[in-house]
């Protein structure tokens, strides 16, 4: 492929492969606690500190690394005292930020292109600096994130629970805080500040279509993050566009095929379900014998559907429940 | 009432508790000791979901102090001697977690830092989910489950921790009969283990039978504490019948709208006869 020749492209998808790792692992516990916008939120922060970095002239990753994790830290806390939803206390920090952010820019007269470059991604911007910081953080990021799992996972599923378990409630939220603003920095070169939160959600929100557990929905979420955000760079360098908005339609389109794919699979679950055995062992309803010229031969291939009930099979029969019986069926 | 002599397990003395400046439990003093079955009933309001709370240090006593197994609750670290239930509707969250990753949560107490679950493990997780009766259902999601189910899953997800000291806020709050059935079995299995229980009801159902001693909570005070009595209802008519009556609790003013009243108790508004 001739695009691989660059070193640019190469540097971009090594980028964009640990990126694609890192933004959903951190997602799914942001999803799973219901603050599937935090993403967003920090990412607007950061854009204080970028421009902050340029205005002052030292690296823009590193200030907005230092800006977003403050943000995300203020979010938690405004979050466990102010007694306001988390909804709410992001989007304090959401306006605050991006009205910063615009500001500084303005003072330090930097053009609205440089800003662009943050907002939605650019693969030319990257340098071998920026790749290897990426690569570090993002490789600490994943650690934690599956390492910490059990914690993790049992703090945002029952807070109440895990302090009662012992654990420290407050360092696992700041925890998660802090991961999800290094991994907005770190993915706001190949995706970009606005639409890193899609890279963090979306895989999961397609994972869960067709998972049951959460560990097989964080590690499916971690693939299908690293195939878009690879898909994505891939796509950017052929045709000249933001990686951010080909990486997201990308996810989106994986989502778009999943939705669909987990409604039928739901159904079927639902359908096939065994019927319930009244636990006197009698049968619901009447005992209701269908009559001997019952003109269709209930059986494997018999096209409708069947559904364990207790010792027996009962056939969905155009809203019936035929359970065949010596030579005829009775209806349950 | 059986005279239990055995150690304390939980203990407030002297408990209040404010929320927002504004008294929700004043001059708390319960003592419960090893093998008892404690139920804690009272109307909305009454302050019992907060008492358990604030004897598992998640509301903070504006005065007074808990002790847990013996220990101050500030240097209490031996959680895994308590399983804890909390009050909730569901066992679901935003993202699909099975009842085994569910139930597992509740071995983190006793699970050593970053290590996979050990076979132990493994076994403490499988009995509490054959416990209360959800082994075909183990692999499935919980927001497969019925709210009775999912309660189920909360329940085993304490009991996998194997403690000592089980802790449960309105377990089956709307739950049917049938699941407040097979969690009672639960619940009697862990009894005759000797197993310490402190429940908090509305309604105590097929549990009645297994309660030892009975708490009323009203207006954030113990209004009485003694033998079973099947229903608040019962004992505020004078109906318990266990050889005497309580003329103090009948002649009290007794409101069943979830008031707080002010710190100086008023005088009763309508008096009695």
């Amino acid at each position: 492929m001739s695009v691989l020749n660059y070193d640019f492209v190469v540097l971009a998808l090594v980028a964009a492969l640990f990126t694609g790792l890192a933004a959903p692992a951190v997602g799914t516990y942001l999803v799973q606690r219901r603050l599937a916008l935090m993403g967003d939120g920090i990412g607007h922060i950061a854009v204080t500190g970028i421009a902050l970095g340029l205005l002052t002239g030292t690296s823009p990753t590193l200030t907005a690394v230092i800006v977003a994790t403050l943000g995300a830290i203020l979010i938690e806390v405004i979050r466990e005292q102010g007694r306001t939803n988390g909804d709410v206390a992001l989007a304090l920090l959401f306006y605050g930020g991006i009205a910063g952010g615009v500001l500084l820019i303005g003072l330090g007269g930097q053009s609205a292109s440089t800003l662009n470059s943050y907002l939605f991604g650019s693969i030319l911007s990257l340098s071998a600096v920026d790749v290897w910081t990426t690569v570090v953080l993002a490789v600490v990021v994943v650690v934690v994130a599956v390492g910490f799992s059990p914690q993790l996972f049992a703090v945002a599923q029952d807070q109440e629970f895990a302090k009662v378990a012992g654990l420290n409630v407050r360092f696992y939220n700041i925890l998660v805080a802090v991961m999800a603003a290094v991994t907005v920095t770190i993915a706001m070169r190949t995706v970009g500040l606005l639409l890193v939160s899609a890279l963090m959600v979306v895989p999961v929100a397609t994972s869960q279509q067709l998972t049951r557990g959460f560990r097989s929905t964080l590690v499916t979420a971690m693939g299908l993050g690293t195939l878009a955000s690879l898909g994505g760079v891939l796509v950017s360098a052929y045709v000249d566009v933001a990686p951010g908005a080909t990486t997201v339609l990308i996810a989106l389109a994986g989502f778009a095929l999943a939705w669909p794919l987990g409604v039928m699979v739901r159904r079927r679950q639902r359908m096939q379900a065994p019927f319930a055995i009244t636990p006197d062992g009698a049968y619901e309803g009447e005992h209701t014998v269908v009559p001997e010229e019952h003109a269709h031969e209930h059986g494997e291939d018999c096209g409708h559907l069947a559904v364990p009930h207790g010792d027996h099979v009962d056939y969905v029969h155009d809203g019936h429940r035929h359970a065949p019986h010596g030579s005829h069926y009775d209806e349950h | 009432m059986p005279v239990n002599d055995g150690p304390v397990v939980a203990q407030i003395h002297d408990g209040s508790v404010a929320i927002g400046g504004r008294p929700i439990l004043r001059g708390i003093d319960l003592s419960v000791r090893r093998g008892e079955v404690v139920a804690l009933l009272g109307a909305n309001g009454s302050g019992k979901s907060t008492l358990v709370r604030s004897l598992m240090g998640l509301v903070p006593l504006s005065r007074g102090e808990v002790a847990l197994f013996g220990t101050p609750l500030s240097q209490f670290r031996a959680w895994r001697r308590i399983g804890f239930v909390p009050q909730r509707v569901s066992a679901t969250s935003g993202v699909p977690a099975s009842v085994w990753e569910v139930v597992a949560s509740g071995r983190l107490s006793r699970r050593p830092f970053l290590r996979p679950l050990r076979k132990a493990d493994k076994a403490a997780v499988r009995n509490a989910i054959v416990a209360v009766g959800l082994t075909e259902r183990a692999h499935d999601g919980c927001s497969t489950l019925s709210g009775g189910q999912q309660q189920r899953a909360l329940i085993a997800r304490a009991l996998a921790g194997e403690p000592e000291l089980f802790v449960l806020d309105e377990p089956t709050a709307g739950v049917d009969l049938q699941s407040q059935q097979a969690f009672a079995d639960a619940l009697a299995g862990l009894v005759a283990q000797g197993a310490t229980i402190i429940l908090v009801a509305h309604e105590l159902g097929p549990m009645a039978a297994l309660v030892d001693r009975t708490l009323v909570m009203r207006d954030g005070r113990i209004a009485y504490d003694g033998p079973p009595v099947a229903s608040i209802e019962e004992l505020e008519h004078g109906w318990a019948d266990h050889g005497h009556h309580h003329p103090e609790l009948q002649a009290r003013y007794s409101d069943h709208a979830p008031t707080v009243a002010s710190p100086i108790d008023a005088p009763p508004r309508e008096q009695r006869p």
